[in-house]
């Protein structure tokens, strides 16, 4: 098993085209990625010139036109104060994408480093951070986050924390995993034979194959991280009103469900939930690139 | 098997501690001093340090962990500011209107994912196998409070199937005599069907979207466990001694699958409990959620802690109770401890 998996391991650069070439086929075999990719693209843009190509201002209210329904003029209709849903669900694209990419990349630190560590060290590091990771799993996630959140104080960075947090065993559970099979290795000897410290083995032979996994393992919970940051803000953690943002649109729209309003809350909870889907399906697809072992 | 039993319990002491140090750690240690938070807003520095000494938070920390277990020992969560009412009275009678939710979505979400894995795993590439992928990529993708908004629109305003989505029962109904705290049971006890009708219509919606929501590691994992097996000697030597195709499907096979199944439900729960806070907010359902989430935007703190402690000590006991039971579905398990 070492030594299947030590081979697996990070192409060397000569095998750029050859993974270019893997790719090409897995997204070929199944467009569903092909797919995921595009709207990924779009979501990125969206991110980045949403507020520049939006048609009104996502804060203007307008109350003569409040509450109306899907039109030319207002794509996906106007809310209670008049303001156009089509420019708030566009230029909320950016803080619900950063919110989800910030949280995923702290706990890629956190939990990978904490997790290569132990994989590596073993003994007390790795009691520690298995303690550590055991502990946030005795909660329910959600419930975790709101309790963090509700201690911490009422912000996105703490929103963004706290989605760290919860996802902080699932990185360094794997991280530990893929490290500690990596321990022996043939090429970790070679290089600790040469003389090389045990904190430069870590850092320059056992992170660099370690990567990306974990690479994976972030697309992987991408999806969710925004599913969650969205929930918090649904039940008023975070961000505040007017500011738009998909997770608190929804709460917005949710009394003028039943009087049948339903395009207040229907588009930005549509927009959650392709985007969600989008990263699940991304996060599938990179894995069958990157790591064609774990494929179900 | 008793023996077992106990010496799983052993294990869930080093959990529970956790639990409670966590807890303990977000109410104390992190930025945000709860003296100043107690005082109210018109306090002076005199009575900000009063209030300091009488809670104790004048001690060194390990002190004040001790006096917050023998709080805890002692069944004591502090009070709620918003009603005045100690947190724990608040959270127990609460308590059975979000079980009576949770398992209600639990049983429908199994009851559609089983049989759903069962048939994609036998008749893989079919249609069926099809639909059980879409179903489980979507599943995970739907945010909980977006499904329930939607089903509420469909079938209250729509098609005026479902009640309105405004608690466990309608004003005309009073709640029937509390035996078990599930309305469910207790009007069935009480012998009024009508009063069972009402209360089940009003748990089906929040009650589907909680399934929507956890039907898909359910039924990935169904599917994905019944591959393995149907794949093991033993359906071959079943299938060649000519059992018919159910006998060999539901007694061999699935019995056997369901192994992983029960190790995912550990998963599923917290899942369930942490949606379950969205689908009570949504639903205006009167549970332990919707109590903690207007708690937490009142910045009411005792109630918050007491309900993130309860929900842990209740996941860890739902943990145990799973593992339990997997010694007694398999006595592989039994043999090895």
């Amino acid at each position: 098993m070492t030594d299947i998996v030590a081979n697996t391991t990070i192409r060397p650069a000569g095998g750029a085209a050859a993974l270019l070439r893997h790719a090409r086929y897995v997204i070929g075999e199944n467009p569903v990625t092909g797919l995921s990719f595009g709207l990924f693209l779009l979501i990125v843009i969206a991110a980045m010139v949403g507020p520049w190509i939006v048609p009104y201002s996502p804060l203007a209210s307008d109350t003569g036109a409040a509450l109306k329904p899907p039109s030319l003029a207002h794509l996906f209709g106007t809310d209670q104060l008049g303001r156009d849903i089509f420019s708030r669900v566009v230029v909320a694209t950016r803080l619900d994408f950063i919110i989800a990419v910030l949280s995923v990349a702290l706990v890629f630190l956190m939990g990978g480093l904490a997790g290569v560590a132990a994989g590596f060290f073993g003994g007390w590091t790795d009691r520690i951070v298995s303690r550590i990771a055991d502990t946030i799993m005795a909660f329910p996630l959600f419930v975790l986050a709101m309790g963090i959140v509700a201690a911490l104080g009422n912000t996105v960075q703490n929103i963004i924390l706290a989605t760290a947090i919860i996802n902080f065993p699932l990185y360094a559970r794997v991280a530990r995993a893929e490290a500690n099979i990596r321990r022996d290795a043939g090429f970790v000897e070679a290089a600790r034979l040469s003389g090389n410290s045990e904190w430069r083995i870590l850092a320059f032979h056992i992170l660099p194959n370690v990567f990306p996994i974990l690479v994976v393992q972030m697309s992987l919970t991408m999806g969710y991280a925004i599913l969650n940051a969205a929930g918090l803000s649904f039940i008023g953690l975070g961000v505040r009103p007017p500011t738009p943002e998909w997770g608190i649109m929804v709460a917005e729209g949710a009394a003028n469900i039943i009087s049948g309003e339903w395009w207040i809350a229907f588009f930005p909870g549509a927009a959650l939930m392709i985007a969600v889907f989008c990263f699940n399906l991304l996060g599938d697809g990179l894995r069958d690139i990157v790591d064609p072992r774990r494929r179900t | 098997m008793l023996a077992n039993v106990l010496r799983r319990l052993v294990t869930v002491i080093p959990t529970l501690i956790g639990v409670v140090i966590v807890t303990f750690l977000l109410t104390r240690v992190l930025p945000g001093d709860p003296a100043v938070y107690f005082a109210g807003p018109t306090a002076t520095p005199e009575s900000i340090a009063e209030v300091r000494k009488s809670l104790g938070l004048d001690q060194p920390l390990p002190e004040q962990f001790a006096r917050y277990v023998g709080d805890l020992a002692h069944g004591n969560l502090g009070n709620s500011l918003a009603t005045g009412r100690p947190v724990l009275a608040e959270l127990t009678s609460r308590l059975p209107a979000s079980a009576e939710l949770t398992l209600f979505g639990l049983v429908i979400s199994m009851l559609i994912a089983i049989p759903l894995g069962i048939l994609a795993a036998v008749k893989q590439g079919s249609w069926i196998d099809h639909t059980c992928r879409v179903v489980a990529t979507a599943g995970v993708s739907l945010p909980v409070f977006f499904t329930g908004l939607l089903l509420v629109y469909v079938f209250y305003f729509r098609l005026g199937w479902a009640p309105a989505p405004l608690g466990r029962l309608d004003v005309f109904y009073d709640a029937p005599p509390t035996v078990t705290g599930f309305y469910l049971i207790d009007s069935l006890l009480a012998g009024n069907f009508e009063l069972f009708r009402a209360s089940l219509g009003q748990l089906i919606l929040p009650g589907v979207t909680l399934a929507l929501f956890s039907l898909a590691p359910i039924a990935r994992m169904t599917r994905a466990s019944m591959l393995t097996v149907m794949a093991s000697d033993y359906i071959r030597t079943a299938r060649a001694s000519g059992l018919s195709p159910f006998t060999v499907v539901v007694t061999y096979a699935f019995r056997n699958a369901m192994l992983p199944v029960i190790t995912t439900l550990g998963m599923v729960f917290s899942f369930l409990l942490g949606a379950n806070v969205l689908v009570e907010k949504v639903f205006a359902w009167p549970g332990i959620g919707s109590f903690a989430v207007e708690a937490l935007i009142a910045s009411d703190y005792a109630p918050v802690q007491g309900f993130v402690l309860t929900m842990a000590v209740m996941y860890v006991a739902l943990n145990l109770l799973i593992d339990i039971l997997y010694g007694v579905v398999d006595p592989r398990v039994r043999l090895e401890a």
